[in-house]
């Protein structure tokens, strides 16, 4: 099943903070299905690229539509979004799933309980989210994105400080999701990660695009010098 | 016998007798501080609120007014509401004066700001916690302000109990809206003053201690409630 909300056609992007440009003319299209990464050194605009699709940050100019309909209320309703650091309420681990549940009529209690058994939290259910280690915390906010049954599903770094274990238990949980045909679009700077799962990589420095190419010639014949020198581990300038 | 050890013999003494004018000094002052805590609360929660989570303009203004009011001298605020319920005061038509009333106004005008300065402070930063969530959710604004009401109910409660220990401890404005009218408007704080003032220390220092017990009596409630929520909510921990 293909994601209705493809393909992304972002013409043109800019944004500027203080008049110094963090986006800078971002033009790309996204028609792919499957696991779309987001690479780039620290400060090139990853973040700032998935926040601007999501809605939570407003470009200068540009135009970002998917399935040639401009972002709405409608669609961020059909995307998700994982946050480097989760942000969770100060509840207990089926608290925040139910908090979820108010906001759409048709999630069911049947469905917290799915969610729970695919991230491995169900035994935790009734814990305060306080008393979860870090990778329990970010798969509780996996969880909750996919409860919201997204069909495009934004990742900021969500498997940053992670255990292999937790990184291991995210990654099959995104390749289901994926083969499910839920659209994901990940930041990371993590590049064995990103062999695992890229369909395609978007690679950005200093807030513009300077390559988006299938994984395998990312990996192995990268078009830019930059994505060569970030892939080679040199510090970019 | 010491000051201290006839003073404590004298509130058990009072407090065990269940004496008449005792209890009802103790009951008015529970009315006039729990009444006036109430009302600013339901006055300054959504204030606070409003003041945390949403953009507007002169919010500053508002903030630092509210700021500023907290330290106001207990005395002014008194002489303010005097001067407005006086007979030839703006609202001196309503005989307010000199009754519990006149008390509860005095005493919701000190510690308004104390409810909506601290919950606007505590709701702020939760809202700059949960800000990118609510709005990757699209949480409407009046489940978000549930939300934040809800998750920073143990820090409210405690800006609650700061209120009540201001309005229960206060003196000096209901002394003169007032008048510590025996029978009236005498409660524990201006009895005190009062028993000070007629060289009687023991019984003053007796009363000192029942206000402090009171006190730390409502704050064990409240700790015991927030105890009771936490087993309730999480059971025994992990």
């Amino acid at each position: 099943m293909r994601c209705a909300l493809l393909p992304i056609q972002i013409d043109r992007l800019w944004l500027k903070a203080r008049h110094k440009p963090l986006l800078r003319d971002i033009s790309v299209t996204i028609k792919g299905d499957g696991i779309t990464v987001i690479m780039g050194p620290n400060g090139a605009g990853k973040s700032l690229f998935i926040r601007c699709l999501h809605g939570l940050s407003q470009p200068d100019s540009g135009a970002i539509n998917f399935a040639g309909t401009p972002l709405n209320s409608d669609i961020r309703q059909r995307q998700a979004l994982m946050f480097q650091k989760p942000i969770l309420l100060k509840r207990t681990v089926q608290q925040n799933l139910a908090f979820v549940q108010s906001l759409r009529a048709d999630i069911l209690m049947a469905d917290i309980e799915r969610v729970l058994e695919q991230v491995g939290l169900r035994h935790l259910a009734k814990q305060p989210v306080k008393q979860l280690s870090g990778g329990e915390q970010q798969r509780l906010a996996l969880a909750r994105a996919l409860l919201l049954r997204p069909e495009m599903l934004f990742l900021d770094e969500a498997c940053a400080n992670l255990d292999p274990a937790s990184v291991g238990q995210i990654e099959s949980v995104l390749l289901e999701a994926s083969n499910r045909g839920q659209k994901i679009i990940l930041i990371t700077h993590d590049i064995a990660q990103a062999k695992r799962l890229a369909d395609d990589i978007v690679f950005l420095h200093h807030g513009q695009l300077w390559e988006h190419s299938p994984a395998d010639r990312f990996f192995t014949r990268p078009a830019s010098e930059q994505a060569q020198a970030y892939l080679d581990g040199q510090i970019l300038i | 016998m010491s000051i201290f050890q006839e003073a404590l013999s004298t509130a058990f003494l009072l407090i065990l007798q269940r004496d008449a004018d005792l209890m009802e000094i103790i009951g008015l002052s529970m009315q006039v501080s729990l009444t006036a805590l109430f009302i600013a609360c339901v006055l300054g929660l959504p204030l606070g609120a409003l003041m945390g989570s949403r953009e507007f303009r002169f919010k500053q203004s508002l903030r630092g007014i509210f700021n500023a009011l907290m330290g106001v001298p207990p005395v002014v605020v008194g002489l303010i509401v005097y001067l407005n319920l006086s007979r030839s005061g703006l609202f001196g038509a309503l005989e307010l004066l000199y009754t519990p009333t006149a008390m509860i106004i005095a005493q919701v005008i000190l510690i308004l700001p104390i409810i909506a300065a601290l919950s606007s402070q505590i709701l702020e930063d939760l809202h700059e916690e949960y800000r990118d969530l609510f709005s990757s959710l699209v949480v409407p604004p009046h489940k978000a302000l549930l939300a934040y009401i809800i998750d920073a109910r143990y820090s409210l409660l405690t800006i609650i109990l700061a209120g009540f220990g201001r309005a229960i401890s206060e003196v000096g404005a209901v002394m003169i809206v007032g008048g510590n009218i025996d029978h009236l408007t005498r409660v524990m704080t201006t009895a005190i003053a009062l028993e000070t003032s007629k060289g009687e220390l023991a019984l003053a220092l007796a009363l000192g201690i029942i206000l402090l017990l009171l006190a730390l009596l409502v704050n064990f409630a409240a700790q015991q409630f927030k105890s009771f929520q936490t087993v309730q909510r999480y059971g025994g921990g992990r």
